[in-house]
């Protein structure tokens, strides 16, 4: 009898493909692949760190301004949110690795849930930017006239950025879904989980570039005048 | 990679540490420190990522050419700021000749 | 459902052409010859989309007062440049040649990850498709270049069409260079190790780091852009505080590099044409190797000679001109060695080396000139004339376009089966040799002289010059709508080709058969020589892993 809920797959043949001569060649290809497409993510959010360092550099007062209006609260809540659900993330492959589905699946939807609680809180940010009028465009008001311009420069950076952002979690939640219910049909097991590895790969990947945007948009600015 | 699979406790601790980390990084933003906020801010997101890099991402125990793929993606990115920021930060250096 | 191919397979054996037929075979494949061909349609339809912007362009430009109005020519240049730069050069070589023959050259069955494969070609298609609505719509009047506060506050022509048409084909040129660089670092055959590749496919790997590193800040401009474009938040309008020249910073960051990840790849392919036609292997084979990888990283150092006049630092403008002089150096390295391998060769002269000729007497004036443009004193009077017009399209049209014909002439029989009539194509090579240095010859004068680029209209004095040029671009019109015919001609008619009619080095020619069948080898290959072993010496020493 086993004694939890564990369930050990018996390991079947690992997918593989016609181009590959074994399935280590085909693990290491997909590893090394992923990895140079986040590193096109480094550069592609690189563009962003640069337009944004530029503007604090020139601008300092307005961008002290504006830090007065980013949730502290909220960005460290959900710091915390995407931390931990990289520790679920890496929990999901290690059962995986471990060839425990059960424990695979809910890890997965773990990190799926903490993932959608990110969304949530940010979207209540964006609400109360909107209430506030600092969303840019047409119905973009700022309080301090000195600096309506550059804090609406400053917030369109701010909406960019952490709205890239968004957007990466959302496509790594579609992303998610989509192991879970390949996990649920039994395609994974201790042999072959490479998608499981490669996606858990994205998603630590966007919680880093949020543990740099995390002080840089809200953190620092804070207490200067 | 999965030749040794990790335990639990080591993505526990590092888990610990990265949440740590942020409740320092916040509270040090609320004291005053000029400069230093900056420095500080950006040391603790440092070593936060280099901990997600190495321990949630397995690079510690990754291929040589992974790390040089992670490596050539970071300094990528530091040339695109580098040479950006000297830019702006050299504009106001001569002020007499900046008609060039 | 057709049962035959428009163009016929006579070899009885199978190959990758007639294994399969019909509309889904060829649009739902994963096999990387078949979406090398793929692409060479659709970036030759992009091609002449292109040049007959240009054709329009030198119309206008026969008279001082010009065809079109001023908002039209605008159009006209920007739509030139879009289409040639981010449609025909960027994807040519490595979408083409690279596609087909990087597995075949490192012996391998198929890339990494045929699947991505595919899909960047139905998003290069879905860019295209989004851009030549913009065209359609009325075109965009920016410049190639997007220069901002004009292309994100003042423009009132589809610039977001536009931009959202190179953002997504970006992508085309990610997913390319992703599996490039690991398919050469993952796939190779036993025995080939770094230093038995191939110089074709150094040149893609480095154009693959390239393609990878640099093509993301293009699109997170082109996000940025288009924002800027529907917010007005001003990012870049200096009205409100923004700083146009950090539109300039960002887009050039891309667009320098990106011109290496045009050139590279047709200095791979005259590697390859030099070394046959010579019967030698390339003189300084790691240096021409390692150049190629220098020229990669150093084009990341140099995007600010771009903006010498814009108001950037003086103190950065020296350094990237400095590094700007640096960056020519690998590229030298390279005409040196070229010129080091035919000497002592036994040289002939067909199609492919003609071209191969053409590419380094062309593209060493381009190179030179970008010296002058490196020189800060030199830029400041020729910048936004047409000496940097006469400067890029050296390179680019002097030099690329012809290493792609070249290219294509070279393994056309690998990958038709069949042979082109090599009479035609050296009457082509010549004409297109022959336009093109009318065409663009006169421009560095022009520019010398003072006429600025991008304007409809121009003082008398520079007509001659102008009307030259124009007959150059209809001699080099009928060059490039040769070749069209008879390799179209040939691929349905032409005489069957042996399986190396070049008698070249080469896992692609030595060891599969023409064309080659789906999985690209009957066997194995397993490498035991060095490349280029024209002198057919033993195995060398094997100095690298």
């Amino acid at each position: 009898m086993l004694a939890d809920s564990e369930m050990i797959l018996a390991p079947h043949e690992p997918e593989l493909q016609h181009q590959f001569d074994d399935s280590a060649q085909q693990l290491e290809t997909s590893t090394l692949g992923m990895w140079v497409f986040l590193v096109t993510e480094i550069m592609f959010f690189g563009g962003m760190f640069g337009g944004y360092t530029i503007y604090r550099n020139m601008y300092p007062e307005a961008f002290a301004s504006t830090s007065h209006f980013m949730n502290v609260t909220i960005g460290a809540i959900n710091t915390g949110v995407l931390i931990f659900s990289s520790f679920t993330m890496v929990l999901a492959v290690r059962s995986a690795q471990l060839g425990r589905k059960k424990a695979l699946i809910a890890f997965l939807i773990l990190t799926l849930i903490l993932g959608c609680v990110f969304l949530s809180l940010k979207y209540v940010e964006y609400h109360e930017k909107w209430v506030d009028h600092h969303i840019p465009g047409p119905g973009f008001h700022y309080a301090d006239p000195r600096y309506i311009h550059q804090a609406q420069i400053l917030f369109f950076l701010y909406f960019a950025m952490t709205g890239m952002h968004a957007i990466h979690m959302i496509v790594g939640a579609g992303l998610l879904t989509t192991l879970i219910v390949m996990a649920v049909r039994n395609r994974f097991s201790a042999t072959w989980y490479t998608p499981v590895e490669m996606i858990g790969l994205y998603w630590h990947f966007v919680d880093i570039i949020w543990i740099f945007l995390f002080p840089l948009l809200y953190l620092i600015g804070h207490t200067a005048k | 990679m999965s030749h040794q699979i990790v335990s639990v406790k080591v993505y526990a601790a590092v888990f610990s540490a990265l949440l740590a980390l942020t409740i320092t990084t916040v509270a040090v933003s609320k004291l005053e420190l000029g400069e230093f906020n900056f420095i500080a801010a950006m040391t603790i997101a440092v070593i936060k990522g280099t901990l997600v890099v190495m321990f949630f991402m397995d690079v510690r125990r990754a291929t040589s050419m992974t790390k040089l793929f992670v490596g050539a993606g970071l300094f990528w990115l530091a040339i695109l700021l580098v040479f950006l920021l000297s830019d702006y930060l050299s504009r106001g250096w001569h002020p007499s000749l900046r008609w060039l | 459902m057709s049962t035959t191919l428009p163009f016929a397979s006579t070899e009885t054996h199978p190959n990758y052409l007639n294994a399969d037929y019909g509309w889904k075979s060829w649009l739902f494949t994963t096999d990387h010859k078949r979406i090398a061909l793929l692409y060479l349609f659709s970036i030759t339809a992009f091609f002449f989309v292109g040049g007959a912007f240009a054709v329009c362009m030198r119309l206008n430009m026969l008279t001082p007062e010009g065809l079109f109005s001023h908002d039209t020519y605008n159009k006209l240049f920007t739509m030139h440049g879009i289409i040639m730069v981010f449609f025909f050069l960027v994807p040519s070589i490595p979408a083409t040649l690279g596609n087909f023959l990087v597995p075949m050259m490192i012996g391998a069955r198929d890339l990494a990850f045929p699947r991505i494969n595919l899909l960047s070609w139905y998003i290069y298609i879905i860019g295209g498709i989004i851009a030549l609505t913009a065209v359609v719509e009325g075109g965009v009047d920016t410049g190639w270049t997007f220069y901002a506060p004009f292309s994100s506050t003042y423009s009132n022509t589809h610039v977001i069409l536009a931009a959202l048409g190179i953002f997504v084909s970006g992508f085309s040129s990610i997913l390319t260079g992703l599996n490039f660089i690991v398919t050469i670092h993952k796939m190779r055959a036993p025995g080939m190790t770094w230093s038995r590749l191939p110089l074709f496919i150094w040149g893609h790997y480095a154009t693959a780091l390239i393609q990878v590193l640099g093509t993301p800040v293009i699109a997170i401009t082109m996000v940025l852009l288009g924002l800027e474009r529907l917010l007005h938040a001003g990012l870049f309008d200096p009205t409100v505080g923004g700083d146009p020249v950090l539109f300039q910073h960002l887009f050039w960051f891309y667009s320098h590099p990106a011109v290496y990840i045009m050139i590279l790849p047709g200095m791979a392919v005259i590697s390859e044409i030099v070394a046959c036609f010579s019967r030698k292997a390339i003189f300084g084979y790691g240096f021409v190797a390692f150049s190629s990888i220098a020229i990669a990283v150093l084009s990341f150092l140099v995007w600010g000679h771009h903006l010498f006049v814009a108001g950037q630092s003086m103190y950065a403008s020296m350094a990237f001109s400095f590094l700007s002089f640096l960056v020519a150096v690998p590229s030298a390295i390279k005409v040196f060695n070229w010129t080091a391998t035919m000497y002592k060769g036994s040289v002939s002269y067909e199609t492919p080396m003609l071209y191969a000729f053409g590419f380094i007497g062309l593209f060493t004036i381009g190179g030179l000139t970008g010296l002058f443009l490196a020189t800060m004193a030199i830029d400041v009077h020729v910048t936004d004339t047409y000496f940097v017009i006469a400067h890029f399209h050296y390179v680019m049209v002097g030099g690329m376009v012809m290493a792609y014909l070249g290219g294509i002439h070279f393994w056309f029989p690998k990958i038709t089966g069949r042979l082109y009539p090599e009479g035609w194509a050296k009457f082509a090579a010549l004409v297109v040799f022959v336009g093109f240095n009318l065409t663009f010859f006169p421009q560095f004068i022009l520019g010398y002289q003072g006429m600025p680029r991008r304007y409809a209209h121009y003082p008398p004095e520079f007509q001659a010059l102008n009307v030259m040029s124009t007959a150059g671009a209809s001699i080099l019109a009928i060059g490039y709508l040769i070749p069209m015919i008879y390799l179209t001609w040939a691929w349905r008619h032409g005489p069957v080709s042996p399986q190396n009619p070049w008698n070249a080095k080469g896992l692609e020619w030595e060891q599969s058969p023409t064309p080659p069948p789906t999985f690209n080898f009957d066997h194995q290959p397993v490498v035991t020589e060095p490349a280029y072993n024209y002198s057919g010496q033993e195995q060398e020493v094997d100095v690298g892993g």
